[in-house]
């Protein structure tokens, strides 16, 4: 708020609309435009850009049913379990490697290289382990999830100030006391960072084992819109896909004050 | 005691020592293999699940000559090689053109910035209806997915150019394409390794990782093809080489970057 005070009295004489807003404006407008008019060209098939009327007419129709949430909640259910499993075996492993200098040594190679594998290719691994059924999806998910988790919270406990580790000691608390008085509130900037990183990892690796081999979720229902051809339901499908992921991703981002950090 | 070894100074470390974190995390992996290996052959984990890791060693040799795989390495490498130098090209020069065009840079930066956290590679039915089921798909959707790191770094290294190497340029009386090239290109260059070195490893992951789910192309399809035929032992293999291949990757991409900047 106070950034946005700062801003106005600066400028006091703003035009009513800024340009770099008409600028948005002007480039959101001209690619609907280009795009509309490449649907109406015939230059490419029609299927593959559909008209943007066929496409908003897709999106009323997925929004307005029921089908459609409860397919969204088959994969939020999902997601939220990945991130939770991966999240919290994440944090545990962050911080023994992040207080511990030789477990570090030991084992952090390991994940810092295993960590931008791809890990869709361990799905057939997690179908025969846990099924076909939305147990390999989670478990999937809760891979791709630990290792971004715990290289963040185990650089971040090794930036935390020295001082405040030794005021924790000084007032001799147990382990459990430590991590909660002391390590969690002092990182949790790369804690909210990491499990940021670790939902967007989490939400590809769900959604694409959906996409390989699923009957229910939301990567079930892009991928059988694609294969009965049906572009408009998969484009308002898609759109739907990349609001809500940049939403909860900016969304984490603004609980964690991140983007207070950046500005600064 | 004291008298006869008074204040010795404490023993430097051997070089020997310094390996012991290290030997320590490579024997927790042959453990946790030997470990495996025995409660398999004494029935507690099904060996229809887990092949015991003998077996999958072995496979190694079989999968390698049988599957065609340093073909299908220089496949997916090729992709990666024609993603990143597209993602070199067009990711530089959309940096360049944001730092060039303030007005550009401040209505698109944090559309790039939320367009990194897109979850791209979901959209990979889409490419597929546009490009076919081809190694063009393939290529597409490594070059999306791998492009915003890049148009960032780079904005990111010329707007951090030192306020006097610019000035310096200017007592020279450069011109603008001069300034460019002398100074402020040169002075970006170390960031923009770090985006394109970035952009490569989304490249490789998402280049697998379609290569898995299009069943196309060259290691994700190996891994596909394999557990498709219910050859356990193969697939546990080949997963383990594609990581293989990976994490070499990814030193290679590290010791380049340091190779081309020494200075840091």
């Amino acid at each position: 708020m106070a950034e946005t005070g700062r801003l106005t009295r600066a400028a006091p004489a703003a035009p009513l609309i800024s340009p770099v807003t008409l600028l948005r404006a002007a480039i959101i407008l001209g690619t609907l435009a280009v795009w509309e008019f490449l649907s109406h060209s015939g230059w490419l098939y029609r299927d593959v850009v559909p008209s943007l009327l066929a496409i908003g007419r897709a999106l009323a129709d997925l929004l307005s049913h029921g089908d459609y949430y409860f397919n969204l909640g088959v994969t939020a259910g999902e997601i939220g379990a990945a991130l939770a499993i991966g999240g919290i075996s994440g944090m545990v492993v962050g911080i023994v490697l992040g207080v511990n200098r030789f477990l570090a040594k030991a084992f952090e190679p390991y994940l810092y290289y295993l960590g931008p594998t791809p890990k869709i290719i361990f799905f057939p691994v997690m179908i025969m382990w846990f099924g076909v059924g939305p147990g390999s999806k989670i478990a999937l998910g809760a891979i791709s999830c630990f290792f971004p988790v715990a290289l963040s919270v185990a650089a971040g406990m090794r930036g935390i100030d020295k001082v405040l580790i030794r005021v924790g000691k000084s007032f001799r608390l147990t382990t459990m006391q430590m991590v909660w008085k002391i390590y969690l509130p002092a990182m949790r900037h790369p804690l909210i960072n990491g499990v940021r990183l670790g939902l967007g990892v989490a939400l590809i690796g769900t959604l694409l084992a959906e996409t390989k081999l699923s009957n229910k979720g939301i990567g079930f229902m892009i991928i059988q819109a694609y294969s009965v051809f049906d572009m408009p339901r998969m484009y308002a499908q898609l759109i739907m896909l990349f609001v809500l992921a940049i939403g909860a991703n900016a969304l984490i981002g603004r609980l964690g004050g991140l983007d207070k950090i950046k500005t600064r | 005691m004291s008298a006869v070894a008074p204040a010795r100074p404490t023993p430097r470390p051997s070089p020997l020592f310094a390996y012991v974190p290290a030997l320590t995390g490579l024997a927790t992996v042959v453990g946790f293999f030997v470990l495996m290996e025995v409660l398999i052959r004494a029935g507690v984990i099904s060996r229809y699940i887990v092949p015991p890791p003998s077996e999958i060693i072995g496979s190694f040799y079989r999968v390698i000559t049988e599957e065609h795989v340093f073909h299908r390495f220089l496949l997916t490498l090729g992709e990666c090689l024609a993603a990143g130098v597209m993602i070199t090209v067009f990711g530089v020069a959309g940096g360049v053109l944001m730092h060039r065009l303030k007005l550009l840079q401040q209505a698109c930066e944090t559309w790039v910035a939320a367009f990194a956290a897109a979850p791209v590679v979901l959209a990979y039915p889409l490419f597929m209806v546009i490009f076919g089921r081809s190694a063009w798909t393939i290529i597409m959707i490594g070059f999306v997915a791998a492009l915003p790191p890049v148009i960032l770094k780079t904005l990111e290294g010329m707007s951090g150019t030192r306020k006097v190497l610019v000035n310096v340029g200017r007592s020279f009386n450069l011109s603008a394409s001069q300034q460019f090239w002398k100074i402020m290109f040169p002075a970006a260059l170390p960031t923009i390794f770090v985006g394109i070195r970035l952009g490569l490893i989304f490249a490789l992951i998402n280049i697998v990782g379609v290569e898995f789910l299009i069943n196309y192309g060259g290691l994700g399809q190996l891994i596909n093809d394999l557990s498709e035929r219910y050859d356990l032992a193969g697939t546990y293999a080949a997963i383990c080489f594609v990581i293989l291949v990976s994490v070499v990757f990814f030193m290679a991409l590290e010791k380049a970057e340091r190779w081309l900047r020494p200075g840091d």
